[in-house]
């Protein structure tokens, strides 16, 4: 590992004046449990490292503004063990898909929106858009596990994050906190596909960390699941996930989210599906027709025409899973 | 001496040999106390880092290490390539250059600080794409350029016997490469002192081969064979590939050498997988022909795969596995990658010849309507000549294992595994190996305080070595397990076989067992003369001397009749004398379930009904077929070596993209070992290998039973399994 600062502020204000240094070569580290990789691989090399373990205002979950505010130092395993989150129920599904007990237990869910890709081009050491020569790795190379929508700039990798498909379908914010001061950021609009190796995943300056997220209160109307494709039960990232959150009214859909993760460099909604799926009901032929529409303009590479199916898959199952049809026995 | 007939003595008669024994150094291992060489931090030591090549093919045009050289801490600098003659670099992953350091941190930044460049030429990594290898000029040519295969082996006249054949199947089925993936890497602790009148150099390798790395360390640097001195008292997996001393053991040595200091040189993941050796693949087109009851009366088969830069695949000679048709015609061609090479891994070549063997033999069933448990039994009388001597044990293990399994209850027609995206189905292969014991010796010492200790040059794989040491001398000298030790480890005891082949147990086991019948016959004559018994009426149990079942005295007793020189006897390996032998059979059926929306399998059951002669120990025995059971679920379903074909390079060489089964992905295992009175009799027989053998074959059978789909090529990734649902 390269020799870097190491920065243990007690605050908010301290954590952003310490990440504003080194021209913003600087690097937050909460958990651990990714960051250390790309440390060890060389994917990364921030000149500082600020832990923000120690800053207590980013601790603990509680009410607030008619929903809940999640510190960003909230552990998976804590997420899950939360009252104020049992009726979240996509989030809590997919906190209970990460089957490694070590990243239950130290993994943050905000360090999990601010995850690097784990492109292997990337991770390999060929930079955040895996590039050689001036050529895109994955376009020529092994894209297997890469992008199905949205791919058609130089990013081809997928968003890393597996929690951001449920809290943006139930319309969570971030909020954030930087040398201009705070704000609240929907998460649908926190994700960005960067076009050069400088620019980032998400719309963070230099500087600015994400505090807490915010997600609105569950009202007796509404369901959410979330499916993600796993090949490993047990440590493994999904290769397709979705999640929906939908608002009912006796059995009939009056409105629905559909996002789909690990399909697209960022967090990818699937308006049109969720368009269709108002007025009718949810159940094993209305899923499967949402899942085809939700699919219908994937651009797979070379590699990965198996995705559209996997993705197709996750939409249909977290819709089910959402109206309590889904067999347990295909989690 | 009184004469001690040399056998295991009566089944039944035991208190450990048979009985489940946990391991003796399960504490250690499990509590950390245990040291391998990763572990070997002595004062002074100095950590190494590695640069490797980032190119599948190209030659190093510059490397100046003075950058390197010139940092606080960095002590030396070796160079494993060099411009000009040894400037090739022939795959991703391949050594350039080391760096010993204070800290590894610090050899990392020499690592960085090496300016290194190359001229990149074109490579060749697919495996599977024949005529893309044809197009590179990448295959086996005569001395006029003309393209041959590296077998190509008729038997009878095959293209007759497949027009005269009631049902003829053609199928396409591979397997794709793997790396050993060793949790402990390869590498070597050395400490070069010439100061006093010990071994010049101390190798703590991690190696499957204590008693004969020592002299290829010794060649390399003139020293004698006796100036090396080898230890590995517990090694993290071998699998195969841990035989030599190699090149980055050679390095540490040398690094030692310059700088008077110890040097631990390991490899990193990433290099571990890339490097140290990976498993031959295989494709096949297969065409196979019966008559209507299912007598198999032709094979075809055109295979071609990789080993590496050699050019080689899976052994043509033994292609179809088990199963011996009176016709036959094989062909296999070798793709010459610039990828890592290969190195023996377990149960060499049989994993691969059973994957494609026996799943065109589950296709031709199906295509029988016939279940392949019956295939298998209407062709057990033609076996292949290793293989024919237990054709009723096949029958018998193929019977007990539908049992274990519910076969009858379970079995369905091809595809029809149920109405929902997820079927299940069931599948079974079966397998072949050898397992006899080689040259190798154990050395028994009886002391007059009543300690006996066996020791051999020998290591512990992970797979009971030492426990199964221990439980035959304490069985033979009537001793309770912790009052004997088992020494292994070190090069400095008598001769133990490198553990390769499924060797070990029957070497060991059997070298001990007559070292100690000879050791304790010498004791028997101290104490017919001290007793007044006659030494021929002796036994021994419960810590004492028997004669006709009166005791004479306590083991104790007897042992003070030694005095100072410890009664010493060394016993050889291998003798025919019933002690051990070999060939073993062995099948496996497997119960899966399959995603059809997802293309994830999951494991519900696996039945592996093995034989290996006698059991010594069955707790470590039953523990070897659990580890082979799981091994083959992970090249079945999950694990592959993925080559980058535009890069060259080896992208998952890292434990999240190289993809292992975790705890939650193995499903349940039944084992049980096949052992009649008539596999007793035999003696012991090696188990390590052929547990791994038929279980990718038996998985993806259940997988095609399941879908009525073949997925063609091991890992039956979701991928795969997808890719092959939409173009069925």
């Amino acid at each position: 590992m390269r020799p870097f600062e190491y920065a243990r502020p007690q605050t908010e204000a301290e954590a952003v004046e310490l990440l504003s240094d080194h021209d913003g070569k600087t690097a937050v580290l909460a958990g651990g449990t990714d960051i250390m990789n790309l440390l060890r691989r060389d994917a990364i090399q921030p000149r500082r490292l600020v832990d923000i373990k120690h800053i207590s205002s980013m601790q603990g979950i509680r009410q607030a503004d008619g929903g809940v505010l999640v510190g960003s130092l909230v552990t998976l395993e804590d997420a899950a063990e939360s009252p104020l989150l049992a009726e979240h129920r996509s989030v809590l599904q997919v906190a209970h898909a990460h089957k490694a007990i070590q990243i239950q237990q130290a993994g943050t869910l905000a360090g999990d929106l601010c995850q690097l890709p784990h492109c292997w081009y990337f991770r390999n050491g060929y930079g955040l858009l895996g590039m050689e020569n001036g050529l895109s790795m994955a376009e020529a190379g092994d894209n297997r596990y890469h992008a199905i929508f949205g791919n058609r700039g130089p990013a081809k990798f997928v968003s890393g994050s597996r929690f951001a498909p449920a809290m943006i379908a139930w319309g969570a914010k971030v909020r954030v906190v930087g040398p201009e001061g705070e704000e609240f950021i929907p998460l649908e609009y926190f994700f960005a596909t960067p076009k050069t190796d400088r620019q980032n995943v998400t719309v963070l300056r230099p500087g600015q960390l994400v505090t807490h997220v915010w997600l609105p209160s569950r009202t007796a109307d509404i369901v959410s699941g979330a499916y993600e494709v796993l090949e490993l039960n047990g440590l493994d990232r999904p290769q397709a996930a979705a999640a929906v959150t939908l608002k009912m009214q006796s059995g009939i859909v009056r409105d629905a989210r559909i996002v789909m993760g690990h399909v697209a460099p960022t967090p990818w909604v699937a308006q049109e599906a969720a368009n269709a799926l108002i007025g009718q009901s949810v159940n094993e032929d209305t899923a499967s027709r949402v899942g085809d529409i939700a699919v219908a303009g994937a651009t797979p590479l070379s590699m990965n025409g198996f995705k559209v199916q996997m993705a197709r898959a996750a939409v249909k199952r977290s819709l089910l899973r959402a109206v309590g049809q889904l067999d347990e026995a295909l989690v | 001496m009184a004469e001690r007939e040399v056998t295991w003595g009566p089944r039944g008669s035991h208190t450990l040999i048979g009985k489940e024994v946990s391991r003796i150094d399960g504490v250690e291992k499990a509590s950390g106390a245990a040291k391998y060489t990763n572990d070997m931090n002595q004062p002074g030591t100095l950590f190494a880092r590695l640069l490797t090549c980032t190119h599948a093919k190209a030659k190093v045009t510059r490397l100046n290490v003075d950058k390197a050289k010139a940092i606080a801490g960095v002590h030396t600098v070796y160079l494993f390539k060099d411009i000009g003659e040894n400037a090739e670099c022939n795959y991703d992953g391949e050594l350039v250059a080391a760096v010993a350091a204070e800290t590894a941190d610090i050899a990392e930044d020499g690592v960085r600080a090496i300016e290194v460049a190359y001229e990149v030429l074109p490579h060749v990594v697919d495996e599977q794409d024949l005529e893309a290898a044809r197009a590179a000029k990448r295959l086996k040519y005569d001395d006029d350029g003309k393209e041959v295969p590296l077998v190509d082996r008729t038997v009878g006249d095959p293209d007759k016997a497949i027009a005269d054949a009631d049902v003829v199947h053609t199928g396409y089925y591979g397997i794709h490469t793997i790396s050993h993936m060793c949790l402990e890497p390869h590498g070597a602790h050395c400490t070069w002192d010439e100061s006093g009148d010990g071994p010049k150099l101390t190798a703590r390798h991690s190696t499957q081969a204590v008693s004969t790395t020592g002299p290829q360390f010794a060649s390399q640097f003139g020293l004698d064979a006796s100036d090396v001195r080898v230890i590995c008292n517990y090694i993290g997996g071998g699998f195969g590939s841990k035989f030599a001393a190699d090149i980055w053991g050679w390095a540490a040595a040398q690094m030692s050498k310059d700088t008077g200091r110890p040097v631990r040189l390991m490899l990193d993941r990433a290099t571990e997988l890339k490097t140290p050796g990976t498993r031959p693949s295989g494709f096949a087109n297969v065409t196979v022909a019966a008559t209507k009851d299912g007598k198999i009366t032709a094979w075809k088969s055109h295979h071609w795969g990789t080993n590496g830069p050699q050019g080689g695949t899976i052994d043509g000679n033994q292609m179809p596995y088990v199963f011996d048709p009176p016709n036959k015609h094989v062909v296999s061609q070798g793709i010459a990658t610039d990828c890592g090479p290969n190195r023996a891994w377990r149960a060499p070549n049989h994993p691969q010849l059973c994957a494609i063997t026996d799943t065109a033999l589950t296709d031709l069933a199906a295509k029988l309507n016939m279940s392949p448990v019956d295939l298998y039994k209407a062709n057990l009388d033609q076996l292949d000549d290793t293989a024919k001597e237990n054709s009723k044990l096949y029958a018998a293990e193929l019977d007990r294992a539908a049992e274990l399994m519910e076969w009858e209850k379970k079995w369905h027609a091809h595809g029809k595994g149920g109405n929902g995206p997820v079927k299940r189905g069931l599948g079974v292969a079966l397998h072949r190996w050898g397992g006899q014991s080689v040259k190798c010796s154990s050395e028994v010492r009886i002391f007059a305080d009543g300690g006996a200790q066996a020791s051999i040059g020998s290591q512990d794989l992970g797979t009971g070595t030492r426990t199964v040491i221990a439980m035959v001398l304490a069985e033979t000298c009537g001793l309770p397990l912790e009052k004997v030790k088992a020494r292994l480890g070190s090069n400095e005891y008598v001769y133990g076989n490198p553990s390769g082949g499924s060797i070990t147990v029957g070497s060991v086991t059997g070298a001990t067992r007559r070292a100690a019948l000879e050791a304790t016959g010498i004791l028997f004559d101290k104490v017919a003369e001290k007793y007044k018994v006659d030494a021929k009426t002796l036994s021994l149990g419960d810590e004492a001397v028997w004669s006709d079942k009166k005791k004479v005295c306590s083991w104790k007793d007897a042992c003070r009749l030694i005095g100072p020189e410890p009664i010493t006897a060394t016993g050889p390996s291998p003798v025919a004398d019933g002690l051990t032998s070999k060939l073993v059979g062995g099948v496996q059926m497997a119960d899966v379930s399959v995603d059809t929306e997802t293309g994830v399998i999951r494991i519900n059951r696996m039945v592996a009904v093995q034989d290996c002669g006698l059991v010594i120990n069955e707790k470590t025995a039953k523990s070897q077929v659990y580890g082979g059971l799981i091994m083959g679920i992970a090249y079945a379903t999950n694990e592959e070596r993925i080559m980058d074909n535009n890069s060259g390079r080896y992208i998952n060489a890292d434990m999240e993209t190289y993809k292992l089964p975790r705890i939650g992905d193995i499903g349940e295992l039944i084992v049980e070992f096949y052992q009649p009175d008539s596999e007793y009799n035999r003696g012991v027989v090696g188990l390590g290998e052929p547990p791994v053998i038929s279980t990718g074959a038996a998985i993806a059978n259940a997988v095609a039973n399941a879908t009525g789909v073949r997925v063609p090529v091991l890992p039956m990734t979701p991928k795969r399994v997808l890719d092959a649902l939409a173009q069925a």
